[in-house]
């Protein structure tokens, strides 16, 4: 029974990972840009939700004067944080990244401004908001539901349910709808796009406001599972998501899906049979060896060159 | 004689630093600055040959600059200090002029395999797949290094400055500061050998189109092999140095944000240029210096000035030239091949 | 023995078949030519020979040497250089340097000798430079010996694209269509250096070219590939009689 448990686990925390890691191949399949603030856009994320369900809570000298039921806030909180959230996602992509593509730049340049963003994003937190940590205030009321030995709290089923939503959400989206055939269309060849009408910009706005949004989603989710907020936070979930995103196969939802979930399994079954510090060694170890078997990942498609 | 006239400048402003070290003159605070100018300028130049010339992405220089600081540390204490888990000195302080040197090349070498584990994975795959072996790659460096106790964990190490005592014995002079401006100087002077021959120029080519490389009979796999082990080694003598710097060395020094520093020198200094790297790591260390009173803000205007060099200037301070490029007349003064 | 020996060479890609059981026999000092319409496979044979492709079946044999599994640097140095349909130089590099690389497998200098200098390296690398010199000296690139490929009209950058295949000192020289986007007056100047090379060094050239004044002009032997596999193979009168050929090139009159 105790599997049941270990499996529950690895499964929510997978679920973060998936959800970061969605970004990362959504933003790369469309743009073949690695955006390494990524990582740190889910941080800004987990913040914005701090702030909000603080100020929406009438919680500690915030200035909105309201004390909303948490239930309440927690229905607004998450469309806010979701839609803040892509904004800054969106105006990374505007102030940096567009004037880039816009001259033509090589790839490599556009990967730098994403890592000086991310650095940033994580310093600016430092500075503005101090090294304090922040703690996220209580919004739902545990539940904790008992099979046996297995223990299952509700926010546990919710971060594993909003994962699986989002990737059957993202999955309709890219494969059924004319704006992810778009996106898909621009993975394929960029410049033939807008020579066929189809406005480039937006779909990359679009593209931009989905992985966004669902970093966002990601930070309140792991904001209120691990309640403890500090600027770095983003750093080492995000560099992971990117690995385990690559695993998977970069550039497809279905291989961030199956990344993040099969990060978390190797996470936690490590820690099963390793003391805990080694948990990161062995995680990345194992990604290594699965992307030396398999370089392009376990969706990825082999890119030939012809000559 | 005027074709060495550059050599023996160089050599007279180094004495003349050391002088007024030793003098004095220059504060402990000048003194290591100008130390650590000189390992950037190793770390720069080192990961230029990978990310410069060859033009791959890789992002974990700090893991290699870890295992050789870690290794050269370690060899140094094992032969000059006395430590509670490894125990006695094995050797005399006289013998601390041998020693040392010994411990940077045990260091750089144990560094430079290292780097096999990312030359490796770079015969089959590019660009952002190798960036991520190089990122997990440094990470495990501090994660292995993290849950070794016997060396401290993420405590750190310390004990190497036994060595600087045991040389201070010999004759006081600075003898860190000569040992850092000789490795920068043997590094560039390495560098410099190696991509203005014709074995070296196989890189480059590559960076610029490997099939063709491949077809016209360099041997990409040996190239990498060397590209990517000449570097690492480099990163790990730097390491080495930085630990006797210091005195002391723990995991943390080593993660991304170092590796990223690094990158950042890179890129400002132009890819694939030895004297842009150069140049850019000895403004970048000053950089760092004069910014210091900004504190925390310091990494928000450090990554703000690199993404306008990015819009504005991507190429960097040089481009792919070299000063011999941009300043023709140079050519008289110093032998360039 | 041949120079070059292929044999039942097949290459699958999938389901596509591109080269289908290929056969040639080239001798030393030859002048042959490769046509075909496009998407024969023409470019495919050139891969596989150069070592860039494996083959599916059949064997390819290089002055005795079965070169299958041999990674394309070791063919080069065995005696086999090309060019390529687009031009490939390498872009931030001047026209000498291009020219020395291509000199790569026969060095004669480690690492080591790199670092220190030794009499060695300055010897070997003299050497390479002599080369290099005399090459662009005897097809007038002198000039732009220090220029960068791009700074250079197409013509010239094929001629250094050539140039640089002969400083690999080939006994088989292949040239993917060399003179395609070439102005006729440049056309000219190609059948001319193509002919100076055949008649100044011992090798085999063997070319893929669609601009049939090259080919009539130069070569004493034409084989024709459709679908991947020979069609005719001859002298020019015999080919441009062909029946095969024609149907293959214009289609026939059945609808």
């Amino acid at each position: 029974m105790e599997i049941f448990q270990h499996i529950l686990n690895a499964l929510q925390f997978g679920s973060f990972y998936a959800l970061i890691a969605l970004g990362y191949t959504l933003v790369y399949g469309v743009l073949r840009l690695i955006n390494f603030a990524h990582g740190d856009i889910f941080m800004v994320g987990a913040y914005i939700a701090y702030f909000v369900a603080v100020s929406l809570l009438g919680l500690g000298g915030a200035s909105l004067g309201l004390h909303l039921d948490p239930t309440l806030a927690l229905a607004v909180t998450v469309p806010v944080t979701m839609i803040l959230t892509s904004l800054v996602g969106v105006t990374l992509e505007r102030t940096m990244y567009r004037p880039l593509r816009r001259k033509g730049a090589n790839r490599l340049y556009v990967v730098i401004t994403a890592l000086m963003a991310g650095l940033i994003l994580e310093n600016g937190n430092l500075a503005l908001l101090g090294a304090s940590r922040k703690s996220f205030p209580d919004l739902v009321d545990k539940v904790v539901w008992n099979f046996g030995s297995v223990s299952m709290t509700n926010l546990k089923v919710i971060v594993i349910v909003a994962s699986v939503a989002v990737f059957l959400l993202l999955q309709f989206i890219v494969t059924r709808t004319k704006i992810g055939m778009a996106m898909r269309g621009i993975s394929y060849d960029k410049f033939a796009i807008p020579l066929m009408g189809i406005p480039l910009d937006s779909i990359i706005v679009v593209t931009f406001i989905l992985g966004s949004g669902m970093a966002g989603l990601a930070g309140i989710l792991f904001a209120m599972s691990y309640p403890i907020l500090e600027p770095y936070m983003g750093a080492l979930i995000g560099w992971k998501a990117f690995i385990a995103a690559v695993v998977g196969g970069i550039g497809d939802i279905r291989g961030a899906i199956v990344g993040g979930f099969l990060l978390g399994f190797i996470e936690l079954g490590v820690v099963a049979v390793f003391p805990s510090t080694l948990r990161d060694l062995f995680a990345f170890s194992v990604l290594l060896i699965i992307l030396w078997l398999r370089p392009t990942g376990i969706y990825g498609v082999a890119q030939t060159t012809k000559i | 004689m005027q074709k060495h006239f550059i050599t023996i400048g160089l050599f007279v402003l180094l004495a003349l630093i050391t002088v007024l070290a030793q003098a004095g003159v220059l504060s402990p605070y000048h003194v290591s600055v100008l130390m650590f100018m000189g390992v950037n300028i190793i770390l720069a130049s080192s990961l230029n040959l990978v990310n410069g010339y060859m033009g791959e992405f890789s992002c974990g220089h700090g893991g290699f600059m870890c295992v050789g600081a870690y290794v050269s540390a370690v060899c140094s204490v094992l032969m000059f200090s006395k430590n509670q888990i490894l125990g006695a000195p094995l050797l005399p302080p006289s013998l601390a002029l041998l020693g040392f040197p010994l411990s940077l090349l045990a260091g750089s070498a144990a560094a430079a395999v290292a780097g096999l584990v990312v030359a490796v994975p770079s015969f089959k795959t590019r660009g952002d797949y190798l960036a991520i072996i190089t990122l997990a790659a440094n990470y495990i460096v501090i994660s292995a290094i993290n849950n070794m106790e016997i060396i401290g964990g993420p405590r750190g190490f310390m004990g190497m400055n036994a060595t600087e005592v045991a040389m201070k014995g010999l004759a006081d002079i600075p003898w860190v500061l000569m040992w850092v401006m000789a490795g920068t100087v043997f590094t560039v002077w390495l560098l410099r050998r190696f991509v203005s021959s014709t074995l070296g120029k196989g890189v480059p080519a590559i960076c610029q189109d490997e099939i063709a490389a491949e077809i016209m009979s360099v041997d990409t796999n040996r190239m990498k092999l060397i590209a990517f082990m000449l570097s690492s080694g480099l990163a790990g003598l730097a390491g080495g140095l930085y630990a006797q710097i210091l005195g002391y060395v723990n995991p943390q020094s080593f993660d991304i944000m170092r590796s990223t520093e690094v990158m950042v020198m890179v890129y400002l200094g132009g890819m694939g240029s030895l004297s842009g790297a150069t140049l850019s790591a000895i403004l970048f260390t000053v950089l760092m210096e004069a910014l210091r009173f900004l504190g925390v803000w310091k990494w928000v205007v450090i990554p703000l000035l690199l993404i306008l060099l990015m819009q504005f200037r991507p190429e960097g301070i040089m481009g792919n030239k070299e000063l011999s490029d941009l300043f023709p007349k140079l050519r008289k003064y110093y032998s360039f091949k | 023995m041949p120079l070059l020996e292929i044999n039942g060479l097949t290459r699958r890609f999938g389901g596509l078949i591109a080269v289908n059981d290929f056969n040639i026999e080239l001798g030393e000092h030859e002048l042959v030519a490769l046509i075909g319409p496009n998407g024969a496979g023409k470019t495919t044979v050139f891969n596989l020979i150069s070592g860039f492709y494996q083959p599916s079946e059949g064997s390819i044999r290089f002055k005795g040497r079965d070169t299958r599994g041999l990674r394309p640097n070791r063919v080069t140095s065995l005696g086999v250089a090309r060019t390529f349909q687009g031009i490939r130089l390498w872009g931030e590099m001047h026209v000498l340097d291009n020219i020395r690389i291509a000199q790569h497998y026969r060095l004669g200098y480690s690492l080591l000798d790199s670092f220190l200098r030794t009499k060695n390296y300055v010897t070997r690398e003299k050497a390479i430079d002599a080369i290099a010199w005399e090459l662009l000296e005897a097809m007038d690139l002198k000039d732009c010996a220090f220029e960068l490929p791009r700074n250079l009209p197409y013509g010239v950058q094929r001629r250094v694209e050539i140039a640089r295949a002969m400083s690999v000192k080939p006994s088989l020289l292949l040239l993917d269509e060399p003179a395609a986007g070439l102005n006729s007056s440049d056309v000219e100047g190609l059948i001319k250096l193509v002919r100076w090379i055949y008649d100044s060094y011992p090798v085999t050239i063997w070319m893929i070219e669609h601009q049939m004044k090259v080919v009539m002009s130069l070569c004493s032997r034409i084989k024709v590939i459709d679908f991947g596999a020979t069609i005719a193979d001859g002298a020019p009168e015999e080919i441009q009689k062909n029946p095969t050929v024609i149907k293959a090139y214009l289609g026939d009159d059945t609808i």
